[in-house]
């Protein structure tokens, strides 16, 4: 899978999934802990989003961020714009405009996260395409 | 490896006037947490708030500095 190839992919996923969440690991394993704080916030809100491990190929990586032109994992985009790292995704999320913006309610306790939504995942398995 | 004093230089250094303090999260020199209250910020979305930092170290986020985590804020703002 040639580099350009992997970049048409992630313009998919994005223009796909209203919220899309490129993390490193999956919602239900991930394998930092920003990347699980990000999970956890989009988890406690309930909203259904897409999940993209980058971990499987380090050119995913640069690809997205070649993308985005930002520089870490996770990040999450809603409506084809990019939202955020994890900080912004956490600050956003504890003051109520992530909620807002995903037009879903904030939950009473911000701590309190409830059982996740299913996760779709992203429209091509792309692990499977990189050899 | 960089150390907090370094990072809070170089952000010093390219935001004129801010309030900048660097923490070493893990001791380890690699994933840094900054808080920065600068009026650079002012007008400014997040996402470019965030940039302008990140900005300020290029390639070498997701390299040498591993994670930088941010915290942005104008003089004034709370929180």
């Amino acid at each position: 899978m040639t580099n350009d190839e992997i970049s048409a992919f992630l313009k998919q996923a994005i223009d796909e999934n209203r919220v899309m969440l490129f993390m490193k690991g999956t919602p239900e394993q991930p394998a930092c802990g920003f990347s699980a704080r990000a999970a956890g916030a989009l988890n406690a809100l309930g909203v259904q989003y897409a999940a993209l491990d980058i971990l499987p190929d380090q050119r995913i990586r640069e690809e997205l961020s070649g993308l985005s032109g930002w520089p870490t994992i996770p990040q999450l985009f809603v409506d084809k714009e990019l939202v955020g790292g994890s900080d912004i995704i956490i600050e956003m999320y504890e003051s109520g405009e992530l909620a807002e913006l995903l037009g879903v309610e904030q939950p009473e306790a911000v701590e309190a996260a409830p059982e996740p939504e299913p996760v779709r995942q992203a429209p091509i398995g792309l692990e499977n395409r990189l050899d | 490896m960089p150390t907090p004093a370094e990072l809070q230089e170089r952000i010093e250094a390219a935001l004129p006037g801010a309030e900048v303090s660097v923490d070493d999260l893990t001791g380890g020199g690699d994933h840094f947490r900054a808080e920065i209250v600068s009026d650079r910020f002012a007008g400014l979305s997040r996402i470019q708030q965030h940039k302008l930092v990140y900005d300020v170290f290029g390639p070498e986020i997701g390299g040498a500095i591993h994670a930088l985590s941010i915290k942005t804020s104008t003089p004034g703002a709370t929180s």
